[in-house]
């Protein structure tokens, strides 16, 4: 199968006042999986309706390989979608479900038929091909959703939010089984969701919206250590904002002249584990709570905001023993202090 | 704790005596006319006199009503014919627009059911004389299908904003046209509404007198059009007649529809 890649050029969208989408811009290489993560109203759930051709942006143009489909009809552009609630036609079985795109392009029936099954197969549902829909779990409605999305080899697929209605655990195994299916397709996938570990977890990149704009499109390990703005630093984990002056150095200097970004679960509190170039912060210790995995320790320093610090339970000597109203000095590898230009913490 | 809930049976008598007091009410001036049409007399009686089937034979004996009741059938048909898609697609549009204009389109849809029938019989008069249709059958039709579009669209619109749109973008998606996708997917899921709002259609223009009288002419008059014409010249039970096998028609049906519901 061939997948294509994608071009969003300046699209815009504006509903009265609203502007759902500011001039977005956004490339996706062939067979890429992208995801748009953003909270409610950043514009993602807009901009992947425009790629499926159910809104129709004010300006700009979207490209699927280098033919222009801005106003071409949903219908005539190959593409397959995953909808939050799944979308599935109820008043048919799971292989007419399936069958359904196979049928709507004329494919011969027993052609057709065996196409669903193989699709169903792959998504691990053999032998429930002539259930209802009404008797499937949310799981197996979700992969009847995906069978039905990729069975007619469309070139792209869209997925908005649909892990969303699953309990967490079912939600890990999807979001590995939707990648390993993307991997197997080689299909140019766009993933839609709020969810920011599941956005590292999947993604090949990941587009960072909010208000109708992206703020940062990267690899999730570069969106994660190095956020372009404050707002990507703090959507994307418990990250600290530092006014300049307020990390030193061991040695007592001053550490930047630019507002930092120390994600909590960077900090030590053994001032070895952060290396030769470490950076300090110091504060009276305001509240601290064992969370399982790790303790989280909020510090209080001089004139400055309060500081999340969170230490993996392995590492946490003497945790336990730290009492509240007492003073803590907290260490961070210096590559570990982010700059983020232009914000003032 | 039993008194706290007294079993009031005083109460619940004279509910049931209500109840039946209000439907015997609203019953018995149409169950009148079936003693009244098996009489053997000339007049309308009640009682009657003496039985006899004479004014059933009458009627289906008769071209002149057997053509009425053909013209009736017809045009409740075509009626539903015409008016449920054309609800149907006009509900889906209200229902995609939302807002204002939604609104405003459903209010003028809906006026023909507000606006006297009188009125309206008038105004489809004078349209339909400068196109010169009055006396056809698609004259009659075009004022019974603006009637049943909006008693098509009070059954078909809560039925459609209870539908999941993104269905029909699932099955835009997956390479289906509008046609396709409101045939495929919409159609056969509101089967139900689609029924009631055929037969109400079909009830409505098969219960139309005025803009019969109006604009139907001749052959193309309607049932309730020669009741009432046959009612202005000469009082024979023949009416009665044909009021009680209304009324049974009608009733079975409702009967039919309302159990194919429930099944």
């Amino acid at each position: 199968m061939k997948s294509l890649p994608i071009t969003i050029d300046s699209v815009r969208k504006t509903y009265g006042s609203y502007v759902a989408l500011d001039d977005v811009s956004l490339d996706i290489r062939a067979g890429e999986f992208l995801t748009l993560l953003g909270p409610s109203g950043s514009g993602k759930t807009t901009l992947l309706m425009a790629l499926a051709g159910f809104v129709r942006p004010d300006s700009g143009k979207l490209l699927l390989g280098d033919r222009d489909i801005t106003r071409l009809a949903p219908n005539k552009r190959d593409i397959g979608i995953v909808f939050q609630n799944y979308a599935l036609f109820p008043h048919m079985n799971v292989l007419a479900n399936v069958e359904y795109p196979l049928a709507l392009r004329k494919t011969p029936k027993a052609e057709a038929r065996q196409r669903a099954l193989d699709t169903l197969a792959r998504v691990k549902l053999e032998g429930l091909s002539e259930r209802n829909i009404a008797a499937l779990s949310g799981g197996q409605r979700q992969r009847v959703a995906l069978a039905r999305a990729i069975v007619f080899e469309p070139r792209v697929m869209l997925m908005d939010e649909p892990l969303s209605a699953l309990d967490r655990n079912l939600r890990e195994t999807m979001q590995y089984e939707i990648r390993r299916l993307h991997d197997d397709l080689g299909i140019t996938t766009i993933y839609v969701t709020h969810d920011q570990r599941e956005a590292l977890t999947m993604s090949d990149r990941v587009a960072v919206m909010n208000s109708g704009r992206i703020q940062q499109i990267d690899t999730p390990q570069r969106i994660y250590d190095r956020p372009s703005t404050r707002f990507v630093a703090q959507f994307m984990g418990e990250a600290n904002i530092l006014a300049p002056g307020s990390v030193r150095t061991i040695d007592g200097g001053d550490a930047s002249h630019e507002t930092l970004m120390i994600r909590a679960e960077s900090f030590h509190l053994d001032a070895r584990l952060a290396g030769p170039d470490a950076v300090a912060l110091e504060g009276m210790l305001r509240a601290k709570a064992f969370r399982g995995e790790n303790w989280l320790l909020t510090l209080a320093p001089d004139g400055g905001q309060e500081v999340l610090v969170c230490i993996p339970s392995a590492l946490a000597g003497g945790c336990a023993e730290l009492a509240t109203g007492q003073r803590v000095t907290v260490f961070a590898s210096a590559a570990k202090a982010h700059a983020i230009p232009g914000a003032i913490a | 704790m039993l008194e706290a809930y007294p079993d009031n049976r005083l109460a619940r008598i004279f509910l049931w005596g209500f109840s039946a007091l209000a439907m015997a009410f609203l019953m018995l001036p149409t169950l009148v006319v079936v003693p009244l049409s098996f009489s053997a007399s000339d007049l309308l009686e009640f009682p009657p006199r003496a039985y006899s089937l004479r004014w059933y034979e009458n009627f289906f004996g008769s071209a002149t009503w057997m053509a009425g009741l053909r013209t009736s059938l017809i045009l409740g048909t075509l009626t539903a014919m015409v008016a449920v898609p054309l609800g149907l697609l006009a509900c889906i549009s209200i229902n995609r627009l939302g807002g204002k204009t939604a609104s405003a389109i459903q209010g003028v849809l809906l006026a023909p059911s507000i606006v006297p029938g009188i009125l309206l019989a008038i105004g489809l008069f004078f349209v339909l004389a400068a196109q010169g249709l009055v006396g056809t059958l698609f004259g009659v039709l075009v004022g019974h299908v603006v009637l049943a579009i909006p008693v098509a669209c009070i059954v078909l619109l809560p039925a459609v904003a209870r539908f999941d749109w993104n269905q029909v973008q699932a099955a835009r998606s997956l390479g289906a046209d509008w046609a396709r996708a409101i045939g495929g997917i919409i159609v056969p899921q509101l089967q139900i509404s689609l029924l009631s709002a055929t037969l109400m259609a079909f009830l409505t223009s098969l219960d139309e007198s005025v803009i019969s009288i109006f604009v139907a002419s001749g052959r193309n008059s309607t049932l309730p059009k020669l009741m009432f014409l046959s009612l202005r010249d000469q009082i024979d039970p023949t009416i009665a007649a044909i009021s009680t096998l209304w009324t049974a028609i009608v009733v079975v049906v409702v009967l039919i529809v309302t159990l194919r519901q429930k099944s």
